[in-house]
């Protein structure tokens, strides 16, 4: 999955991951992607939760190890 | 467009684990567009005094409380543990090593996010502080009238 931004947030525990995320897609345009790479277990339901409560597309969350990629797409 | 959702907590407790507790839920619930109100009363006011300087005291009984209740975030202390300072220690370095954010980070992130901090009046007045014995993040002191007018419509409340 291909992204235009990428947020690092390893080592960071919640609610830093979710924080940082709201921050940084506020900076975003309408439809571009951010890969958030994470190593809070977590996120797996915290990020879909996050997306749910905000309106945004959680796309995909990917694991490669200890890391999580999770890719969400701002729709607002 | 939807009008913003919103969260209120009261904090009555000045002990450094709470302290988190609140922050984290109030810059969490800020992060997903929630307008979020912080009420800190009796113990609570300890986490928004500032750290620097001395209380001005009226009287035997204010000046010993504020000599026993100091308070300021770097001067929070864990609810159980503490062990004359070992356990809050202890405590701060394992949070430190997993990168968890402090009082003063987690306070400076909740103004980042548009939360709203007030200081109980009522507690103020009881224990003779003004504004000047507070940090600058603190919007306004205001009541109970206040605080649950906004309250009311709030979908969270919590009491921490």
């Amino acid at each position: 999955m291909k992204a235009d931004h990428t947020l690092d947030c390893m080592g960071l525990l919640c609610p830093m991951p979710v924080v940082n995320t709201a921050l940084k897609l506020e900076e975003m345009k309408e439809g571009e992607v951010l890969e958030i790479v994470a190593d809070d277990k977590g996120i797996k339901k915290d990020m879909p939760a996050w997306c749910e409560a905000t309106g945004q597309e959680c796309m995909s969350i990917e694991q490669k190890g200890n890391e999580f990629h999770v890719f969400v797409r701002k729709k607002s | 467009m939807s009008e913003k959702e919103q969260a209120n907590i009261i904090l009555f407790s000045g002990d450094l684990d709470k302290a988190l507790a609140a922050f984290i839920v109030a810059t969490t619930a800020a992060s997903m567009g929630m307008e979020v109100n912080m009420f800190f009363t009796f113990w609570g006011l300890n986490v928004i005094k500032k750290n620097e300087g001395s209380l001005k005291s009226k009287g035997l009984r204010l000046w010993m409380l504020n000599l026993l209740n100091r308070g300021g975030s770097k001067r929070l202390t864990l609810s159980k543990l503490h062990m004359f300072g070992m356990g809050t220690a202890m405590m701060k370095g394992l949070m430190k090593e997993n990168k968890m954010p402090s009082v003063d980070e987690l306070i400076a992130l909740a103004k980042k996010l548009g939360v709203k901090m007030i200081a109980c009046t009522t507690t103020c007045g009881v224990m003779g502080l003004d504004e000047d014995a507070f940090r600058p993040e603190v919007d306004f002191l205001a009541g109970a009238a206040t605080f649950l007018g906004d309250a009311r419509k709030a979908k969270i409340n919590l009491f921490i």
